[in-house]
Parts: structure tokens; C-alpha cells; sequence
């Protein structure tokens, strides 16, 4: 029995001289993995186009139903995404949302990717619905913000070009 | 030969009816072959082969014909390669074989081919989820492709063909469903297919484009997303619809249809309709509809819906709480003793009518209930020879015959229209008696265009040629009809109000009705597929009649002890004060030219979902919900009984009719009101006789039926929608259960009013307090037009595309003038014009 006494106090001895594992969060924070999977962003080209085309394929795939996707056509006057269609309403329920990542494999435009931040919080329900507004990223540097105003005939895809559409 | 084939498809034996199409056969065994330009309402074309099967057929010896036998007594069937299962008819020993590799292959290398040039549109593409290119990909494609995205064909993606329907040019697999469509089913060929090969497409000939009153049902029929409603495009992916099934709300057919709804973030999170696609129900129609019950529906989301009760204070019309405007017009009501009256339009619901017939006749002991706007006659005459039960206008064909009289069913009840053109492509003999040309007179050998104001006495000579033998009477046009008449197997026969005042609609229906009974113990009427069929001006005004709301006639027609006023003798006495408190439900007299004003009303209740011109002069004014936010009963011009559901959320605090009505009702001493429709129409059938056994949920019933067309369909998705809620339950005329009595038919009159006579004629797209509130249909809107002859024409000093005002029920109608050789002598025709019976003289004014 002593025997497992000094055992048990060599490991609290070995730890007390060992970096520790805990951090001080918020004062310090640890840099995600770079597989893991945190809040959603919308991306955008370059040129600063969305590339979400609002085909809410990201809302079918979707197991715990969280997401929301409203489309409506673009004009050359007022593009938002290069093809023809873009999503004029896009909401994402993040009380609902289990961060599985199929909305990220659904989507034909790389458009949804589950990214690195992980601060969730909310007063209410109503503020756990992340909007287009909150999800979608800065405008690149050399890139102009949505709508914009562009030369008819400059995309005529329905849908961009899919980049590896595995 | 019997009328059955044996055949084997697949080792499975079956006996199918002589005539059937392989691929239908197939079907009926749900052994589904693939297809694209097959569609079973149209004749079969073979064109994109893609129901290619192997089809073997039995040895038989040249000599003595009888089958050649192998060896373990089997017959000896000799297979000829791959055969479109499409065009290809079942015969006796057939053997037909799907699954073999070569079948595989070839549906392979027809996926193959038709993706080439097809784009990756699915994503975005309104078809996508219910598309069976999509779908019989995925079943029968490869699965990779060996095409480079790169080489595709670049076509127009946004092309309007009119501005209902738009075309993905990209898109369409050349099917012809869509042209075929056109020509063989409506007979509208407005669009067809133009270039050949990679530049093929579908172009629109008529302007404006796309010129037909069926051009949405294109968009169901095409197997891909090529063509596209306007409402529609890119608004909804189709998974994400709810189905709620509905019923026109305009149309006497009762055409069945369903919504599509989904929540909205537009609408703040309300559920809006985002389509309406046609409900399979083969005797009513089928799976098409015409684009005004296609597209109507946006007067339920229209931004002026009534939202709140408003009442007049100081002058004007303020909101105030429901309380308050219920105890108003109770009170009102009930001060005002037996002046009291009630009209109703015919578009509300059974449930609403009859509570608001009951409110009066119960609880203000008054018999002045009556429709607002009554154009046809005969009710009472349809409750004992209307069609019988278990008619389809379907069976209809070779033997037939079909009277149609003062009507232009093409541009009153379109569905009739196109089920009665097809019972004549089916060989029956239609027999038009009409004022003038209308588009079913190319259907018939038997047409008499009567002289203004002969109507009556064309259609009495009609009926006493009838009584007489076929040999012995001289050769008329009308003697001729006559004996088509008499000679066939089944008759039914439509009626209409055209050019005829209310009295002598009456007369049309009566002498009818003697013509269906002629035979006596075998008369027409009371067989099924035999009997009359009105052609109401709305969707439920054989239900106003059921139930009760009539002056004289009480629900199940029961004759009134004391019959009360008519809605001509309520307007009058409004502006004569003789009356004090009028009550209108769902019906604008003022606007449609009925009553002059308010006159010396003390009290004016409408009911409403607009602020219509009558409802402005009101006192209190109730918001009603429209037929997409409520259930109830609508009954067809057939007496079919149907139920519709309700589909999106009150639109403000609109409330349904019958609950309006029954919270009125309890505020005079009536009974509480009932907490659901179904209440309401429990109580209704047991007062209305004809309506019993009939509950919602029996008139919830479905059956399968043939063809099987949509659904979850692999290869006719996205076509229709299965009826899952309910066909509706006709009630029998009097004639199927006993002999009915020859009616007396009253002498009318008819003076001709003036050297021009004028008739008012319908156009599908008139104004109307719905359709005025639907903004896309507008452009379609039928424009005020004279027609008449270039003669009279010149007589009057009017010339072509000349603006006149000319008088139209009691105001100045300004109309555009078109001469046309179809109009008969003395005749002006008006179009698009408000509603008037009968004949009038021409006024042009100023
Ligand atoms: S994020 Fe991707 S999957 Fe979702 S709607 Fe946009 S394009 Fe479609
Ligand atoms: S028509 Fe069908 S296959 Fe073609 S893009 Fe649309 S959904 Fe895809
Ligand atoms: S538009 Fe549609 S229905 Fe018409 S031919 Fe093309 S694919 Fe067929
Ligand atoms: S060839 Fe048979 S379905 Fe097209």
C-alpha cells in the first residue's frame, strides 16, 4: 500500500515540473487544427463576386436542418455571383448547426467552408441565426464589393467553373 | 379477337387491353421503361429513344399459321433488336425483355447523347429534384462522362417566350412534348421547333408571345427545365415545397390543383405560394389547367388585403377591433327587422353560404338572400337531370353526342372546353347552337348560328324535331342535329348565358333538360355519362344553389314558404329606402354596375378581401381570407363536391367567412359558432339532402388512377401531383334514382332591342375583384373591344382601332373597335367588357 502511495505522489511530483496543459483562454488562445471545423464562412472570388449561386444543396444536405437559402437572378447591372442565380437570403441556425461539415461537401462552388473561429455565444435564440451579412467575408484587396455593375456577357456560365467537383 | 393481349415482359405474364403500348404495359406492372418524348396523353412520336427494349414476337408457321413449337413445347419467339417501346403496340405471344445488356447499352448511349450538350445546370436549375433527366440519369446513365464541359454548345439561357413562360434553350432535350402539346392537345400551335440538329429550338409564332390559355402546362409536361414559369424561376428549389392541395377559384370545372408553399424571408418568415401545378383527378381535369387558375393565386399575397375590421366613424373608415364590428352589425341587423337583406357572390365556400343563408332565414327571419350577380338559370333543373354520377367526360367518344348552347366554353370553362374538343377527336358529334362563331364550331359538323333573340325558339324547334321520326320531317340543319341527337348512346349537354337574359337561361334549361328526357323510360338523363351541365359563371355557384341562397328556394332546394326579394328587387328597394340593411358577401355591386350607390341604405356590411368599390361606401367592412389561407367545400358545374386546404398563414386578421358569419349568427341567437369547417359541413349535409353521406373525410377519398402520372415518378416527375387528399364526391341528380316529369317551359319573349344588337361575350382574363389583384397576369388581361362586321360597321361610322365609349350595364365603357367577318349581321360583340344580359341596343356615346 505505501508502495502505491509513493507511486501515485512521483506522478503529482512529475506534473508539478511539466508545462501545463490548461491555458489561460481568453488571455491566450490555441491555434485550431487545421482540419477542425468551426463557424461557417461564405467565400468569394478574387474579384470579390460571391461564390455561393444559392442552390441550397449546403440546406438539403444539411442532417440537422439549419440551414436557409433564398435565391433570386442576377443582371449584369447588379451581380452579386458570377452565375446566374445568386442567394439573396442565406441563414445558418447555429443553435442548430452540429458542425459536421456536409454543407461543405454539398456545395458545387466551394462557396460554404467550415472555418477556424469557434466563439459561439448568444443572449437569445433569435442571435444564434447567423445571416449572409455575418457569414460572408471581406472583400479581397483587389476586388470590389457586391452588387456590382459588369459588362453584359462577361459570365455566362449558369454556374462557375467547379473547381475539383470530386 | 377478344379485347385482351397476353404478353411477357420480363417472365412476367400479363393480360393487357387490346391496342396498349408496350410501355404502358410495363407501366401497369410497374416495370417502368424509361422515357422521354412518350407522354400518355399524347400520341406517341418516338423521337429521343429512349425506351428502346427488345421486342420478340412468336414464330408461326407460314403454312398453317399456328405457333412454332421448340423443343420443350415452349413457342419460338424471334427477336429483332432494339424496338421504341414507345410506338410499339402489345400483341398475343408477345415477349418483351428490359433488362439484357443490349438494353442497358442503349439506354446508356441515349443518357450519353443527350447529356453532350446538355449543361450542369442542375444545381440551379428549377427542374433539379424533379427532373427526369436527372432522375434516369441517375438510374440509367454511366455515371462519367467522356465530355469535355468546355466543348458544350453555348446557348441563350433566358429567353421570355411571352412573359409568362421563359425557356433555357441550353436545356431542352428536343422532346417535342411541349410543341405536341400545343398542337394535338389545345390546338394553340403558337410555338414550334425551329432550326435543326445542335441549333434547334423552340420559338413562339404568336403575338404576344406565347399566345394560349394552356402555355403553363408546358412547363410541367417538359421532362427537364427548359421551360419555366415567370413566378416560378429560381424561386424555390422542389424539395423544399410544401404540397397543399387546392381548387381553381374561378373556374365551374372544379379543376383540382395544388399549391406549393414555403416560408419566405421576403415575407418575414411567412409561408407563401410559390407555384401552383395542376392535381391529378381524371374526371375533372385530368392533370392540366389553365394559366388563369395557374397564376391567380397572387391576389392572396397582394399588398391591399383587407387586414382589419373597419368601421365608419366621423365620416370615415377606421380600424377597429373584431368586437366591436361583429356587435355593430349584429345590432344593426336586428334593428332593422325584415329590411334586411343578404347577397352573396359565388366564390365563397358551402361552409360560408349556408351560414349566411341560415343567418338570415333563422336569425333575422328573412327570406332576402340571394347571389349578387345571377346570370344563369336552372338550378333546380340540374338538381333532377344534371350529369349523373359517375360521368367522365373522358368516356365520351364514337357514338356521343354533345350540345353546347350559348356558350364559348373556350373562354368560360377552358377544361370544358379541351375535354369536349377531345370527346369530338374521340368521334363524338358535337352540336353547337350559338349566336355566332366560337372556337369549338371547327369540332362540329352540326353548328346553327340562331339570329339575335331566336335562341328560345331555335333550340324549341331543336327539341320537337327531336320527338319525331328520323325519315319523315324535311332536311334542316336543325332537323339533322335533332337526329344526331336522338341517335346517340350518351348525351350531355352544356348551357350557357350568352346573349340570354336570366329568364330565358331558365327556358334553355328546361327545354334541355325535355330534350334528355324524350325517351322516357330510357331518357338520357340519369345514365351515367348522360345529363345537363351549366356553365356557372363561377367556381361555386352550383353550391349557392345547394345550398340555398335563392329567394325562393331553401338549401336542398326546398321551396321557401315565403320567397323574399331578388338582388334586382334589394338594389332597387336600397335606393327607394323600402330597404334598411344590406349584407355582401364576397360580391361588389357597385363596382360591377348593379346597384347605383348606397342610395337610402341606413347600413352597409361587405365582406370582403379587397376594399372594392362597394366595400368603400360600406358602414362596416369585414376581412375575409381568401381560399388559400382557410378550408372548405367548393361544389363544380358537374356536382362534384371537393374539398380544399388551407396553404398559408391569415393575412392579417382576416378570418374564414363561415366563422364571420357564425359569430354574427350567435350575436342574433343563433347556436355557438363551430370550432372547424368540417363542423359546418356536418351540419350542412344533414339540411341538404342531395349532400348526404358526405363528410370531409369522405370526401378525402383517392383511388389510383391511370395514367400514372407524377408523384414521385421517376419518369413523369414534376409533372402533376398525385391526388393524395381527395377527388370529391358528386351527388345524384333526381333522374338517376326515378322517373323525372317533362318541364313546362314559360313563353319568353325576345324583341330585339334595336337595329345593332349588342352582346356581351366572355374572355378568360376579364377583370374581376381576384384577378385585378394579380399583377402578372395584367398584360393578358382581355382589352375592351367592339366586334363587329365591316357593313354595320360602316352603317354606324366606325372604323378599325377607332375608341369608342359605348354603354356597357349603365356606364360608359371606352372600347377599341375591330371588325371581323365572324360577327353577324346586327350583332356587336363586346369583350373584356363588365358583365350584361342579354341583348341591348348599341349606345355609343359622345
Ligand atoms: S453555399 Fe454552396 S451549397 Fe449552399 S447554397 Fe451556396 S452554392 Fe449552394
Ligand atoms: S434539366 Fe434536369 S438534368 Fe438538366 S440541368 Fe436541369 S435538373 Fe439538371
Ligand atoms: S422545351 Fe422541354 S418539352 Fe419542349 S422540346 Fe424542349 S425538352 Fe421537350
Ligand atoms: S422514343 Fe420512346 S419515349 Fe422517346
Amino acid at each position: 500500500m505505501i508502495g502505491e502511495l509513493i507511486k501515485g505522489m512521483a506522478t503529482t511530483l512529475k506534473h508539478m515540473f511539466r508545462d501545463p496543459v490548461t491555458i489561460q483562454y481568453p488571455d491566450i488562445k490555441r491555434p485550431p487544427r487545421t482540419r477542425f471545423k468551426g463557424r461557417h464562412e461564405l467565400k468569394r472570388y478574387d474579384n470579390g463576386l460571391e461564390r455561393c449561386i444559392g442552390c441550397s444543396l449546403c440546406a438539403a444536405a444539411c442532417p440537422a436542418d439549419a440551414i436557409f437559402v433564398e435565391a433570386s437572378e442576377n443582371t449584369d447591372e447588379q451581380r452579386f455571383s458570377p452565375g446566374e442565380r445568386y442567394a439573396s437570403t442565406y441563414e445558418i441556425n447555429m443553435l442548430r448547426c452540429i458542425f459536421c461539415g456536409y454543407c461543405e461537401d454539398a456545395c458545387p462552388t466551394q462557396a460554404i467552408v467550415l472555418e477556424n473561429k469557434y466563439e459561439l455565444s448568444f443572449y437569445d435564440r433569435a442571435s444564434a441565426i447567423y445571416t449572409k451579412e455575418m457569414l460572408i467575408v471581406d472583400v479581397p484587396v483587389n476586388g470590389n464589393p457586391t452588387p456590382q455593375a459588369v459588362e453584359p456577357g462577361t459570365f455566362d456560365k449558369p454556374i462557375p467553373d467547379m473547381e475539383d467537383p470530386r | 379477337m377478344s379485347d385482351q393481349v397476353n404478353l411477357t415482359i420480363d417472365g412476367v405474364e400479363l393480360s393487357v387491353p387490346n391496342g396498349t403500348l408496350v410501355v404502358d404495359a410495363a407501366k401497369m406492372i410497374e416495370n417502368p421503361i424509361p422515357v422521354f418524348c412518350y407522354h400518355p396523353k399524347m400520341a406517341p412520336v418516338g423521337m429521343c429513344r429512349m425506351c428502346l427494349v427488345e421486342i420478340g414476337l412468336p414464330v408461326r408457321d407460314r403454312n398453317s399459321g399456328e405457333p412454332v413449337l421448340n423443343d420443350d413445347g415452349t413457342p419460338q419467339v424471334s427477336f429483332r433488336g432494339l424496338q421504341t417501346a414507345c410506338t410499339v403496340q402489345v400483341s398475343e405471344g408477345m415477349v418483351v425483355r428490359t433488362t439484357t445488356e443490349v438494353v442497358t447499352k442503349a439506354r446508356e448511349d441515349v443518357i450519353e447523347f443527350l447529356l453532350t450538350s446538355h449543361p450542369l445546370d442542375c444545381p440551379i436549375c428549377d427542374k433539379g429534384g424533379e427532373c427526369p433527366l436527372q432522375n434516369l440519369t441517375m438510374e440509367h446513365g454511366k455515371g462519367t462522362s467522356r465530355m469535355d464541359y468546355s466543348l458544350k454548345m453555348k446557348l441563350d439561357k433566358h429567353v421570355p417566350l411571352g412573359e409568362l413562360i421563359y425557356l433555357d434553350r441550353e436545356r431542352c432535350i428536343q422532346c417535342g412534348r411541349c410543341v405536341r402539346f400545343q398542337e394535338e392537345i389545345v390546338d394553340d400551335p403558337v410555338i414550334r421547333f425551329h432550326n435543326r440538329g445542335r441549333s434547334l429550338e423552340i420559338v413562339t409564332m404568336s403575338d404576344p408571345g406565347f399566345d394560349s390559355y394552356w402555355s403553363g402546362n408546358t412547363t410541367d409536361i417538359c421532362p427537364v427545365g427548359a421551360l419555366t414559369t415567370a413566378d416560378f424561376r429560381f424561386g424555390a428549389r422542389p424539395w423544399e415545397l410544401t404540397p397543399v392541395a387546392t381548387l381553381s377559384p374561378h373556374c365551374p370545372s372544379g379543376a383540382n390543383m395544388t399549391f406549393s408553399t414555403r416560408r419566405e424571408a421576403k415575407s418575414g418568415g411567412r409561408s407563401v405560394i410559390k407555384r401552383i401545378m395542376p392535381r391529378q383527378n381524371e374526371p375533372v381535369n385530368e392533370i392540366w389547367i389553365s394559366d388563369r387558375d395557374r397564376f391567380v393565386h397572387h391576389f392572396a399575397d397582394a399588398p391591399d388585403r383587407l387586414k382589419k375590421p373597419l368601421m365608419r366613424k366621423n365620416g370615415q373608415l377606421v380600424e377597429v377591433e373584431w368586437g366591436e364590428a361583429l356587435d355593430a352589425v349584429a345590432g344593426k341587423l336586428q334593428q332593422s327587422g325584415t329590411a334586411v337583406a343578404g347577397l352573396s357572390g359565388d366564390r365563397v365556400s358551402n361552409e360560408d353560404m349556408f351560414l349566411f343563408q341560415k343567418l338570415f332565414r333563422q336569425g333575422l327571419k328573412s327570406h332576402n338572400i340571394d347571389l349578387a350577380n345571377r346570370r344563369l338559370a336552372g338550378g333546380d333543373v340540374v338538381a333532377k337531370v344534371g350529369i349523373s354520377q359517375g360521368s367522365n367526360l373522358l368516356n365520351l367518344g364514337q357514338g356521343d353526342a354533345i350540345v353546347v348552347i350559348a356558350s364559348d366554353l373556350h373562354e368560360e370553362v377552358p377544361v370544358w372546353w379541351l375535354r369536349v374538343k377531345q370527346a369530338a377527336q374521340r368521334g363524338a358529334e358535337l352540336v353547337i347552337l350559338n349566336l355566332r362563331p366560337t372556337r369549338l364550331d371547327e369540332c362540329s359538323r352540326n353548328v346553327i348560328h340562331y339570329q339575335p333573340g331566336q335562341a328560345i325558339a331555335t333550340l324549341r324547334q331543336l327539341v320537337n324535331d327531336a320527338k319525331v321520326a328520323a325519315a319523315d320531317a324535311d332536311n334542316s340543319p336543325i332537323k339533322a342535329a335533332a337526329d344526331v341527337i336522338m341517335q346517340a348512346n350518351n348525351v350531355v349537354a352544356f348551357y350557357g348565358a350568352e346573349g340570354l337574359t336570366y329568364a330565358e337561361t331558365d327556358a334553355v334549361a328546361r327545354l334541355l333538360a325535355n330534350l334528355l328526357l324524350i325517351k322516357n323510360e330510357e331518357a338520357y338523363a340519369g345514365r351515367p355519362n348522360n345529363g345537363l351541365i351549366p356553365v356557372w359563371p363561377h367556381n361555386n355557384t352550383q353550391g349557392a344553389w345547394d345550398m340555398g341562397i335563392h329567394p325562393a328556394l331553401e338549401p336542398g332546394y326546398k321551396p321557401a314558404a315565403k320567397p323574399g326579394m331578388r338582388a334586382n328587387e334589394v338594389y332597387a328597394a336600397a335606393q327607394t329606402g323600402a330597404l334598411k340593411a344590406l349584407f355582401l358577401l364576397a360580391a361588389d355591386p357597385i363596382g360591377d354596375g348593379l346597384m347605383a350607390g348606397r342610395g337610402q341604405l341606413d347600413f352597409l356590411v361587405v365582406q370582403e378581401l379587397f376594399l372594392t368599390e362597394t366595400a368603400a361606401q360600406a358602414d362596416v367592412v369585414l376581412p375575409a381570407q381568401s381560399w388559400a389561407e382557410r378550408e372548405g367545400t367548393f361544389t363544380s358545374g358537374e356536382r362534384r363536391v371537393q374539398r380544399y386546404y388551407p396553404a398559408i398563414q391569415p393575412v392579417g386578421e382576416a378570418r374564414p367567412d363561415w366563422q364571420i358569419l357564425a359569430q354574427i349568427g350567435e350575436r342574433v341567437g343563433l347556436e355557438k359558432p363551430a370550432f372547424a369547417a368540417s363542423l359546418v359541413f356536418r351540419d350542412l349535409a344533414k339540411a341538404v339532402p342531395q349532400y348526404k353521406g358526405m363528410d370531409y373525410r369522405a370526401l378525402a377519398r383517392v383511388e389510383k388512377q391511370w395514367p400514372d402520372v407524377g408523384g414521385d415518378d421517376l419518369y413523369y416527375g414534376g409533372n402533376a401531383y398525385e391526388n393524395r387528399v381527395g377527388l370529391g364526391m358528386q351527388w345524384p341528380a333526381a333522374a338517376e334514382s326515378g322517373a323525372v316529369d317533362h318541364f313546362e317551359v314559360a313563353d319568353v319573349d325576345s324583341e330585339l332591342p334595336g337595329k345593332v344588337v349588342v352582346v356581351r361575350t366572355a374572355a378568360l382574363f376579364t377583370p374581376g375583384t381576384l384577378i385585378n389583384h394579380t399583377e402578372l397576369l395584367q398584360a393578358r388581361m382581355a382589352q375592351p373591344t367592339l366586334i363587329i362586321q365591316a357593313a354595320d360597321a360602316a352603317k354606324l361610322q366606325l372604323a378599325q382601332g377607332e375608341k369608342v365609349m359605348v354603354e356597357v350595364a349603365g356606364r360608359g365603357v371606352e372600347t377599341a373597335v375591330r371588325l371581323s367577318e365572324d360577327t353577324p349581321e346586327g350583332v356587336a360583340l363586346l369583350r373584356g367588357v363588365p358583365y350584361q344580359a342579354g341583348l341591348t341596343e348599341l349606345k355609343v356615346m359622345g
